[in-house]
């Protein structure tokens, strides 16, 4: 417990999400946005803890692992694991399929996204998320909605 | 629609990505890096003017570089000029670098907050939107200062496009949150609310996150919500599963937005309002008919975004814990989810049930389950879910089936996780306790658990099972003989000899009779494990020898050559070397009878408050760290641990004692006569009789104060201004204090802030300041929880004619305490005049549904009103000798509860409010002190003298005071602290 997660934000304060991570399975991150502070240090540390604590798990486990005073709720496509932490009373299967809600936008934005779109568009993924996740809260859903506006973004100059 | 293809735009941000890609090593890696590095840095410095889709490019591609983990110290300045740029692409990199990059306390918020304000000016969608996701990401004061006021007018402004008003509600939750002074409430909130009814369900989606927010910090003003929330919800649950089109995921209608509403609904009680609660009701029911529904898609999808609503729903029915239909409905959906194919559900179904157990509406339900439960733990595969399922055990059992689920759960201890093991023990440890008819059956149980998992059983555990089988006589027999039959085995865990070791020196006179347990075969079955055992083991072993000679005297001589051999006498270890010398010597020169009182049995243990619940807490509670030093502090527990204190740990009765350890036991109004040793001196001075004290002038208590300086001009009336009469409710309607109360209210004689209570739900922390006759108080009420206290009302109450002589008042506290939050509640207190008994304090509150009461004493007792008197020594016997009436008079010799540390008790001293005066009492070791309670309407002088005996560990505590209770009193109060 080198790290004080708690301390940086009580349960219970309210913030859903504390932070998206898409990592592969060499434990390369691929996204990782942060709804609270944290230092650089903190921030790998944690990236490694996820690491740890999810590529263990297999097929027949749950998509929920209990991690410090919070839970992540993860999901696995190929070699990429989308994480999100929250907090233990936040519900699980909503986000489970917040995950997969983004994962199929994401699919559809880069036309059968692979690990690759993701490194070499990174910038766009980061829109991506603050489309669908603002301050740590779900912010639209509708996929329609969310590609529409993508596109017309897109169409920017 | 068009696919993006890889690095559009820009071409040289593809190539060096790919270059680092390709790169073989680390080395090879960062030499890359370096050169790029070096080539946007002369390109920044450069004399021509960069335009800007260069600049955008080498800022896109320093936060590559700084992604891959490297640290960048320069480009601020060039992503900072991308804001103000008036191509979209371009902005958004700059606002990415600075979300990324930028931390709040940089020298150039100035300037982005100028690009921002900018752009939330621009009235163009996606400019104002990217300025906001910037604000949200980022969140800092600076940002607060600069944007709180803009936005919520942003946010309900007519013109508004949606996704603004999206972005501006959740970008105002992050800021609320961060700094919630900086953001006004004002005409906004209530149109805020209104937004539920908005038509774009992504700018309701956006809005009930920043609704639940301000509603849980302001619940009264955001009432209004309720019945809003409930008609959008039953709009949504009713609708057919096509009918909102982009909502809908997997033929479910909305389903985040749903979880959402049922979230914020949970922020209040069950809706007042009749026909809103009974659409609400109908909502909850539809949600529980659509789960037994065959499903519309075979999709995980879709029965995970419809079960999401579901367990929700659930949550909120918990939550309520007032429809016991509804309670027992959702009991049963989640017994069907315990057998379900998918893990995920089985696992949140154990989770959910757990909460129900605590329902009394559904307890019953959730037991009928039991067989299930205990399969799962049995069965499943994932650590998480068996977790789960013990915790479901622990919190369906009763007395009922207590005896099949302790005996289940010893049953996975002996495979379960490394990692839950110690939780495991513990909630056996607590479940056997709790439902022990039989105490054999405990005692069975825990030895049991020493068995199977030894090193998992914590000190906490075998101190408990200690505690109860020394206060218990109808278990110690059977204690004994089990201990003595578990011991045969080869190899037993150290804790075991420990346990064995302890019960054997206190009864294992109960088994001596059996020849195949005489005292020479219980004595060589524990030596028998001596040498292997760790120090503290061995320690308290030798306790246990010695004990053996008092109860077997036929052990003694071969007792005696253990104690004497060259091992123990000469061990290197010190505590060892001492008990063996002090143990053969105290065996060799005491007479029998001495012995038989010195090594009596140990006095039953005051009943508190299980340490090993307080373990179980410790783990569980976030923050509860100052619960761990009271089990530290546990002084039962240092006395059987065998390890700390160098002499024979048991002194009997009090009564004996006193003669044992020549303490001077005179009643205290008779002439002491002069007795040896140091104390003569002082007798000779204290002891004149009342006979001897001549009346001087008028009486004594005037004589004290005459010389005392009057009380400050400037008293702090100013503490007391504040006119806010809490309406006590009669001493009628509350509850009786809780059995702890007494030794809660003892911590605080001596000192004024600390934790006044803790258990699950609540700590109440205590800070206060008296001068003179007043005094102010702060209570901090934390909720460890994560859920809401409701109806939350500490009061504070006189019980008797308290009324007349203490004036505590209250101001009065917010009527939810969100979880994790802390609430503050000041008391204002004026001492009126001497009093005994100190104020109650009342907390009541609703937690999950179900009301919650409790009543302490309230740490105010009669010496925070004293003022430390310094004086000479000559003043002080003169004062002495005008306070000889007998009745002015208490006194008490006790027992030292305590290390007798001369620092620790002057600290107490002060800490109790007295003057510590040196060089009164001749004895050095002795402390003498003096002072006077202020109240309103007179002033008690008060003196005393406390003489410690170390080598008896005893004191005598003497108080001479001008008012009789008074001196009973404090001498009471005073003598608890050692």
């Amino acid at each position: 417990m080198g790290l004080n997660l708690g301390k940086c934000l009580k349960v219970g304060e309210g913030l859903e999400i504390r932070f998206i991570l898409i990592q592969n399975r060499a434990g390369k991150t691929r996204l990782a946005k942060w709804y609270m502070q944290f230092d650089d240090d903190e921030k790998q540390k944690l990236i490694e803890e996820v690491h740890a604590v999810v590529t263990v798990r297999d097929a027949k486990h749950t998509n929920f692992v209990e991690f410090r005073n919070f839970k992540i709720i993860y999901r696995r496509y190929a070699g990429l694991y989308f994480c999100i932490c929250v907090d233990v009373n936040d519900n699980n299967l909503a986000y489970l399929e917040a995950i997969h809600n983004f994962v199929e936008v994401l699919n559809e934005y880069f036309h059968n996204v692979c690990e690759l779109d993701l490194v070499f568009n990174f910038y766009k993924v980061y829109t991506v998320v603050d489309e669908m996740f603002l301050a740590g809260e779900i912010r639209e859903t509708s996929q329609t909605k969310v590609l529409k506006q993508l596109l017309m973004l897109q169409s920017l100059e | 629609m068009p696919a993006v293809s890889k690095g559009d735009g820009m071409r040289g941000l593809a190539v060096f990505i790919s270059d680092i890609r390709n790169c073989k090593s680390k080395e090879a890696e960062i030499k890359r890096i370096n050169k790029e590095l070096a080539n946007i840095r002369s390109k920044f410095k450069g004399d021509k003017a960069l335009d800007g889709y260069s600049k955008k490019k080498y800022v896109c591609k320093l936060l590559f570089i700084f992604l891959l983990g490297h640290d960048i110290d320069f480009g601020h300045m060039e992503a900072v000029n991308l804001l103000s740029s008036n191509k979209y692409t371009e902005k958004q990199i700059g606002y990415l670098f600075i979300s990324v990059l930028v931390n709040s306390n940089s020298e150039l918020i100035r300037l982005i907050n100028n690009a921002i304000k900018n752009d939330l000016a621009s009235r163009n969608p996606t400019f104002m939107c990217l300025a906001l996701h910037c604000i949200a990401n980022v969140g800092s004061r600076e940002m607060g200062e600069a944007f709180a006021a803009d936005i919520p007018r942003i946010l309900v402004a007519g013109d508004s496009m949606d996704s603004v008003k999206q972005s501006a509600a959740l970008c105002l939750l992050r800021l609320y949150k961060a700094s919630p002074d900086l953001v006004p409430m004002g005409e906004w909130t209530a149109r805020v609310v209104h937004l539920l009814n908005d038509q774009h369900m992504g700018v309701v989606t956006a809005a009930v996150s920043l609704i639940t927010c301000l509603c849980k910090k302001n619940p009264d003003d955001f009432k209004t919500c309720i019945s809003l929330a409930v008609s959008r919800l039953s709009r949504i649950v009713s609708s057919a599963s096509t009918d909102l089109q982009d909502y809908t995921y997997y033929f479910v209608p909305a389903p985040w937005l749903s979880v959402k509403l049922l979230r914020l609904l949970q922020c209040y009680p069950p809706p007042e309002d009749a026909a809103v609660k009974g659409r609400l009701v109908e909502c909850l029911e539809t949600v529980l008919n659509k789960a037994q529904e065959p499903p519309k898609s075979k999709k995980v999808q879709h029965s995970n975004a419809k079960n999401a609503i579901l367990f929700e729903t659930i949550s909120l029915i918990i939550h309520y814990d007032s429809e016991p239909n509804l309670l027992v409905r959702a009991c049963n959906q989640l017994g069907q989810f315990l057998q379900h194919r998918e893990t995920n559900l089985r696992y949140l179904a154990l989770e959910s049930m757990c909460t129900l157990a605590s329902s009394e509406f559904s307890h019953e339900a959730v037991k009928t389950h039991i067989d299930t439960v205990i399969n799962a733990l049995k069965t499943e595969r994932d650590v998480s879910v068996r977790q789960r399922a013990a915790d479901l055990l622990y919190a369906m059992c009763d007395r009922s089936n207590a005896k099949q689920i302790v005996s289940e759960m010893l049953r996975y201890l002996e495979t379960a996780d490394y990692a839950i093991r110690e939780e495991i023990v513990l909630k056996v440890a607590i479940l056997a306790e709790k439902y022990a008819v039989d105490y054999s059956w405990y005692v069975d149980t825990i030895l049991n658990l020493i068995r199977i998992a030894g090193d998992y059983v914590s000190e906490e555990v075998w101190y408990r099972v200690l505690q109860i089988v020394t206060n218990r006589d109808d278990v110690q027999g059977y204690a004994a003989k089990t201990v003595f039959e578990a011991l045969q085995a080869p190899a037993c865990h150290e804790n075991m000899v420990k346990v064995g070791g302890y019960i054997l020196g206190e009864f294992g006179n109960l088994i001596a009779g059996d020849p195949r347990s005489s005292p020479p075969v219980q004595f060589s079955l524990l030596h028998s494990k001596f040498h292997l055992c760790s120090v503290a083991t061995r320690a308290l072993l030798l306790s246990t020898y010695i004990k053996f000679i008092n109860l077997f005297p036929e052990t003694k001589a071969t007792i005696q050559g253990v104690l004497r051999a060259g091992s123990q006498l000469r061990n290197a270890d010190v505590e060892l070397q001492q008990r063996a010398v002090e143990y053969l010597t105290l065996s060799s020169v005491a007479s029998t009878d001495v012995l038989a009182t010195v090594l009596e049995e140990m006095p039953p243990f005051p009943e508190r408050e299980s340490s090993i619940l307080a373990k179980l807490k410790r783990k569980k509670g976030p923050g509860a760290g100052s619960a761990l030093d009271d089990g530290r502090r546990d002084p039962s527990s240092n006395d059987i641990n065998g390890g700390v204190e160098p002499t024979p740990s048991t002194v009997s009765t009090p009564s004996p004692s006193a003669d044992l350890l020549g303490l001077r036991a005179a009643p205290p109004p008779a002439a002491a006569p002069a007795t040896s040793g140091a104390g003569n001196l002082l007798v000779d001075v204290f002891s004149d009789g009342p006979a001897a004290q001549p009346s001087l002038g008028p009486t004594p208590e005037e004589a004290f104060l005459s010389e005392l300086e009057p009380p400050a001009p400037e008293s702090p009336m100013a503490l007391l201004a504040d006119p806010a009469p809490a309406a006590d409710p009669g001493p009628e309607d509350i509850g009786p204090p809780i059995p702890e109360a007494d030794e809660l209210l003892n911590k605080f004689v001596c000192k004024n802030n600390g934790v006044l209570f803790e258990n699950q739900l609540l700590q109440i922390g205590v800070k206060s300041e008296f001068r003179q006759n007043l005094g102010r108080m702060y209570l901090f009420y934390g909720n460890k929880t994560s859920v809401q206290f409701q109806n939350f009302s500490p009061t504070v109450v006189h019980p008797g004619d308290l009324q007349t002589q203490l004036a505590v008042q209250t101001k009065r506290v917010a009527a939810q305490v969100d979880g994790g939050a802390q609430v503050q509640q000041v008391l204002n207190i004026e001492c009126l005049r001497d009093f005994l008994t100190p104020p109650l304090l009342s907390v009541r509150f609703r937690y999950g549904g179900a009301p919650q009461s409790l009543t302490l004493k309230l740490p105010v007792t009669i010496n925070k009103f004293f003022q430390p008197t310094e004086m000479a020594a000559q003043d002080f016997f003169q004062r002495w000798k005008q306070l000889s009436l007998p009745q002015q008079e208490a006194q008490k010799i006790f027992k030292a509860n305590h290390p007798m540390d001369a620092e620790v008790t002057k600290a107490k001293l002060l800490g109790f409010g007295s003057a510590l005066l040196d060089n009164v009492d001749p004895n050095p070791e002795n402390f003498v002190g003096a002072g006077i309670i202020q109240t309103k309407a007179l002033q008690v002088g008060c003196l005393l003298r406390l003489e410690p005996n170390a080598q008896a560990q005893m004191y005598r505590l003497t108080l001479r005071t001008s008012k009789e209770p008074v001196s009973r009193h404090l001498c009471e109060l005073l003598a608890q602290q050692f």
